[in-house]
């Protein structure tokens, strides 16, 4: 009797923790069969290539928006980050290419330690703290670059936006290594542990001796480095510097693929290789309505209703 | 009931806690916006005479009209703790169904809207306040929600409706009395309502309660669930109105306005002394903070040299500094 | 003896995994000040959740005016007339003073708005009753701890209350508030109103209260007038200590100490000080000794050991480890010193839920096992075998979330966290509270073990037996301040209370 009632199996919970921790994976491999099967053209090279393009940026984003929010925090500045760092390329591509990759990354650790002071030293809750930022990063960016946008020329950088390497395009290749980097950080590094554990609990981890400010500065600075190289990769395959345009509403779609993916805004859990699935969750079900004719309205729409059912799914039980 | 007296109790019970400092502190936490409006407004008389002549002055109280009454609701939701996302979406779909249905008349013209509005705060109060979900991430949400529901009625956004040649309304709002505009009295009569209601009605002190201490005003019997879906309501209301009358006062519908108006109206909020993490604040310094960063744009424009973009950089370091200096303030206060 | 206005009888409440109230019965006549004590855990605070409609009995009945009721909300309660005071005033405080006053109820202008200026007016009368002149536009911050407490006692009373409970009003009040405090009570009692009063401070309660009831492990263990308890009886009640079968040797899984020798002290505290919580607090530990913290519920044990590892700041005082002093002190600071703490609440200062045995194991040690960033997992899991094996955790392997196991082998992969990092001093709060049998003993036998290996341990704990036969010294407070001080042969569960009785009733300071 007892046996049997202890055997596992399909009862709620178990069905609630197996679709918190695999159901965005789940909705990938569903949403690339649908599309195989029911969508014309989909599944072809040209098509795929699009796609892992245009998701790309999106993924470097959330990476750290994932870092950030296993904290137990959010930034929100990380678009106008973007913006801010493709505005700076212009401005010292004369002295190569990578004099300006490395000063767009300065921009981004530069932002990074501003957030990170204000939450960590200041103590701000982090909407507001980066709240800041998203509003005077654009226009500082804006005036960095005279309000314009500025075609870029510089082969070497056009290069990084459009060439291929083993058939898969730089960009990709970036995000891949990128996600595979931050996985290894979350999981292998003291960082990433005691990462884990101030998002977790932080009085507990405060009281275990946890260095808790140097790791949330640090957290928010990795967070502005990545969100400076996709401001840099943007401009790269835009083939020019548009700080108005570049990372626009990329918050929106980091902390979408971060909580889509499982990771709960409750901090604690980083979830990389679910956020990656997360943003190309939210890639395939736009590309799928569009291919087929459903409108922008109904995208966003869906979008929202996937985001509200992400966070109910992830949220944490409570265990009395 | 309670005749009750302490006989012989001479001592006394200590009573003041409070230094001087810690005054100045709780005051400037307050007023600091009003002052700060106070001075820059002088400030930019001196330098530039065009700044205080009459025009220019309604045209920063024409300007400031919707993200005040937008600012208002956000008010309300951040005093109890939360914070709305959607406003900017929302009040994008109140002018463009204000403008759909003035096809109907004028009353469908404000009431479909208010109605859509209103469901739409209704909906993500009751989300909030059922779930336990985070606010942040349910507005979020809303923000996207709000924004497809409008491109559903626009044909994608590429419709734009117009109100009707000559519509009574559209004149309404484009009127003006002793050469301010009428929706710039709406703006002021609604703020005085909504400090009236935040200071001097039930569900006002039952919302800094819930802000200020959930648990306690729990335990107090005041209705939490109830409040929280009430004030979400509200600002989905206030935004929707916001954008009815911006609908009238432009004549159209258009679809690309409020994008970021919900952050415009965060910092405003934050900046006129309200605290994010709830429990204080004043529609007062809610107006001042919306001015401040009105005359700030105002300002940026006499100057002519810069571009518009030094607006969101003053902006954002405006409200650095502010909740830097609240904070601190408030450690001075004891509060923390 | 008159009709009760308020009776649990035989009230039931189980949490998973605890037993919190068994067959809980209590009565309050009418102006009757009843104490209710007990140590932690013991389910004072589950039983007036249920009183006020907090929680909801799983069994017996709750009757009102003689009549049985249900209160499904804390407002169900408070209208039908019973108001609680929390030991934490549990008001806005960013709210005015009048403000929370009359919060839900507030008085009203003909056409429906708040009448600001009645309200202001009624609020200083009502406070003027109490003998507290303040502003009452203020924010109710900016007054008093004792005005606070007032402030809450006055809407209690004004919402026309006929029981009142009052859950340790006293513990942020100055002797002085507490004497205007005191004489309120009685006036109310005079009234008519049953009150309820929680404390530990046993003094106070024999000041106020004419009948006591004592909980222990969800059970009533007595009940009756206060006034034919002696004051170690009552402590030997709360403590679960029979009085004549208070023995020498006892059954935990101590064994005899050998007597630490002569050497230079590990810790040294000088006259840890903070406001209302700490006054000169001065003890030493030396290697290979356990010195036992005692004292009642309150009296600053557990804020003396955060004091002691920096967590919490103090005023003055200070620590010094092994010959060298902690200046600044921290967490991070005294661990690097060579301090380790057990906290006292293990899921919220302990445990990091979401990571595995193994994570919360290694946590502190993380810096001391990594190269270049990168941590070493062979360390790693060379430490959590060996501590796993000696502590014996149980746990199916080291991945498993340490919230999935049993707070025994929670406590153990705490220990087990510390010990890897090899501390100089050990600082145990309570670590066998709440754990099961085999585990605690395992624990203290631990515990003996360090302490021969040469370490100094200090030993908070409730169970009395746990310290005297855990403890070589024992330093006993009261009111966060040393009353006494036993060694050798004098440590004995008798000699602590009577130390505890002794000095129960001295005027404060």
């Amino acid at each position: 009797m007892s046996e049997l009632a202890a055997r596992p199996g399909w009862d709620r919970r178990q069905l609630a923790r197996y679709v918190q921790n695999y159901g965005v994976y789940a909705a990938v491999v569903v949403l690339l069969a649908y599309n195989a099967l029911f969508t014309r053209n989909f599944v072809d090279m040209g098509n795929m290539r699009t796609q892992l393009v245009q998701v790309a940026p999106v993924i470097i984003v959330a990476l750290g928006m994932a870092l950030v929010i296993g904290t137990e925090g959010v930034d929100l500045s990380v678009g106008s980050v973007m913006a801010l760092a493709a505005a700076v390329i212009p401005l010292y591509l004369g002295f190569g290419l990578w004099p300006a990759i490395i000063m767009s990354l300065l921009i981004g650790l530069a932002a990074g330690l501003v957030n990170g002071t204000l939450v960590a030293v200041v103590g701000l809750q982090p909407i507001v703290a980066t709240l800041a930022l998203l509003v005077a990063g654009r226009g500082i960016a804006l005036v960095i670059a005279g309000g314009q946008l500025k075609q870029v020329h510089n082969a070497d950088l056009i290069a990084l936006g459009t060439n291929d390497v083993a058939g898969l395009p730089v960009v990709v290749w970036i995000a891949a290594v990128l996600a595979l980097l931050t996985g290894l950080l979350v999981r292998r590094t003291t960082y990433g542990r005691q990462l884990v554990a101030i998002g977790g609990n932080r009085a507990a981890a405060g009281l275990a001796g946890l260095p808790v400010r140097r790791v949330l500065i640090v957290t928010y600075v990795l967070c502005g480095v990545l969100a400076g190289l996709a401001g840099v990769l943007a401009t790269a395959r835009l083939r020019a510097s548009d700080p108005s345009a570049i990372g626009n509403l990329m918050e929106l779609s980091a902390i979408t693929a971060v909580v889509v993916g499982g990771t709960p805004l409750s901090g604690g859990k980083v979830r990389v290789l679910g956020t990656v699935a997360g943003a190309l969750v939210m890639q395939l079900v736009r590309a799928t309505l569009i291919k087929h004719d459903l409108p922008d309205s109904t995208a966003q729409m869906v979008q929202a209703v996937i985001i509200l059912v992400a966070v109910y799914v992830a949220r944490e039980r409570r265990t009395r | 009931m309670s005749e009750l007296t302490v006989p012989g109790a001479a001592p006394g019970v200590p009573v003041k806690r409070e230094l001087n400092s810690e005054r100045f502190a709780g005051l400037a936490q307050r007023h600091g916006a009003l002052a700060v409006l106070a001075v820059v407004v002088i400030a930019a008389s001196l330098i530039w005479p065009t700044f205080s002549n009459g025009d220019n002055l309604a045209g920063i109280a024409v300007h400031s009209f919707y993200p005040v009454i937008i600012a208002l609701g956000m008010t309300f939701v951040i005093v109890s703790g939360g914070i709305d996302l959607s406003v900017g979406s929302v009040f994008a779909l109140g002018g463009v169904l204000a403008a759909y249905a003035s096809q109907w008349g004028p009353v469908a013209a404000i009431g479909l809207p208010l109605a859509v509005c209103a469901v739409f705060g209704l909906v993500q109060g009751t989300i909030i306040a059922k779930t336990g979900m985070a606010p942040f991430i349910v507005t979020l949400a809303g923000l996207l929600g709000a924004r497809g529901l409008l491109l559903a009625v626009t044909t994608e956004g590429s419709k734009t409706y117009l109100f009707p040649a000559g519509d009574g309304f559209v004149r309404l709002a484009q009127g003006k009395l002793f050469g301010i505009s009428y929706p710039v009295y709406a703006a002021v009569l609604l703020a005085v309502l909504a400090a009236v209601l935040l200071q001097r009605t039930k569900y006002g002190q039952a919302l800094f309660a819930v802000g200020g201490n959930e648990d306690a005003a729990a335990l107090m019997g005041l209705p939490v669930a109830r409040i929280k879906i009430l004030t979400y309501t509200l600002c989905g209301l206030l935004a929707g109105l916001a954008g009815v009358l911006n609908a009238a006062w432009t004549g159209s519908g258009v679809t690309i306005i409020g994008v970021g108006d919900e952050l415009n109206a965060i910092a405003a909020v934050v900046i006129g002394g309200t605290l994010l993490v709830g429990g204080a604040g004043g529609i007062s310094g809610t107006v001042c903070g919306v001015l401040l960063l009105g005359v700030i744009q105002n300002v940026i424009n006499q100057i002519g040299s810069l571009t518009s973009s030094v607006q969101s950089v003053v902006s954002g370091a405006f409200l650095v500094v502010v909740v830097v200096a609240q904070t601190y303030l408030s450690k001075a206060r004891r509060l923390r | 003896m008159t009709e009760p206005v308020i009776a649990a009888r035989d009230v039931v409440k189980r949490f998973p995994g605890v037993l919190a109230l068994d067959r809980v019965s209590l009565s309050l006549a009418p102006g009757e000040v009843h104490a209710l004590v007990g140590e932690n855990g013991a389910g004072k605070s589950t039983l007036i959740k249920i009183l006020t409609g907090v929680y909801q009995a799983d069994a017996g009945e709750i009757a009102y005016a003689g009549q049985p009721v249900t209160f499904a909300r804390p407002l169900d309660a408070q209208t039908a007339g019973i108001s609680t005071i929390y030991q934490e005033v549990n008001l806005i405080p960013l709210m005015s003073v009048a403000r929370n006053l009359f919060l839900g109820r507030e008085p009203r202008t003909r056409i429906g708005l708040i009448d600001t200026g009645r309200m202001n007016r009624e609020a200083a009368e009502a406070l003027a009753r109490f003998n507290i002149d303040a502003d009452v536009t203020r924010p109710l911050r900016t007054i008093g701890l004792g005005a606070q407490q007032m402030v809450a006692l006055s809407r209690a009373v004004a919402t026309d209350a006929k029981v009142l409970i009052m859950d340790e009003p006293t513990s942020s009040l100055e002797p002085r508030e507490v004497e205007t405090l005191f004489r309120v009570v009685r006036e109310l009692s005079a009234r008519g109103i049953a009150i309820l009063y929680v404390s530990h401070r046993l003094d106070e309660l024999y000041q106020l209260c004419s009948n006591v009831t004592v909980l222990r492990d969800g059970r009533v263990v007595h009940t009756g007038r206060i006034a034919d308890l002696d004051r170690l009886t009552l402590i030997s009640h709360m403590l679960g200590r029979d009085l004549a079968q208070v023995r020498r040797e006892g059954v935990t899984g101590f064994t005899g100490h050998g007597d630490a020798a002569a050497t230079e002290p590990v810790l040294v505290a000088d006259g840890l000080t903070k406001r209302h919580v700490l006054h000169g607090i001065s003890f030493d530990v030396k290697p290979g000794e356990v010195v036992g913290l005692g004292g009642l519920l309150g009296a600053g044990r557990s804020e003396t050991a955060k004091a002691v590892v920096g967590a919490l700041p103090v005023d003055s005082g200070a620590v010094t480890i092994a010959g060298k002093r902690l200046r600044r002190n921290s967490p991070k600071k005294a661990i690097r010193a060579g301090v380790a703490m057990l906290p006292e609440d293990r899921k919220a200062e302990g445990i990091i839920p979401g990571l595995s045995v193994r994570e919360n194991i290694v946590l502190a040690a993380l810096p001391r096992l990594t190269t270049a960033g990168v941590v070493s997992r062979a360390r790693q899991d060379r430490i959590v075998e060996t501590f796993m094996k000696r502590l014996r955790i149980k746990a199916s392997s080291p991945e498993q979330r340490v919230s999935e196991l049993s707070g025994g082998n929670q406590q153990k992969v705490l220990l087990a966290r510390w010990l890897c990092l090899h501390p100089k001093l050990l600082l145990l709060d309570e670590p066998t509270r709440g754990i099961d049998v085999g585990a605690k003993a395992e624990v203290q036998a631990l515990v003996d073990e360090l302490a021969g290996e040469g370490l100094a341990v200090v030993l908070i704990s409730s169970d009395l037996e746990e310290l005297v036969e855990g403890a070589d010294r024992v330093v006993v407070l009261r009111a966060g301040a040393v009353v006494g001080e036993l060694a050798g042969d004098d440590v004995s569960e008798h000699a602590i209370m009577a130390t505890l009785a002794a000095h129960e009733g001295e005027p404060d300071e």
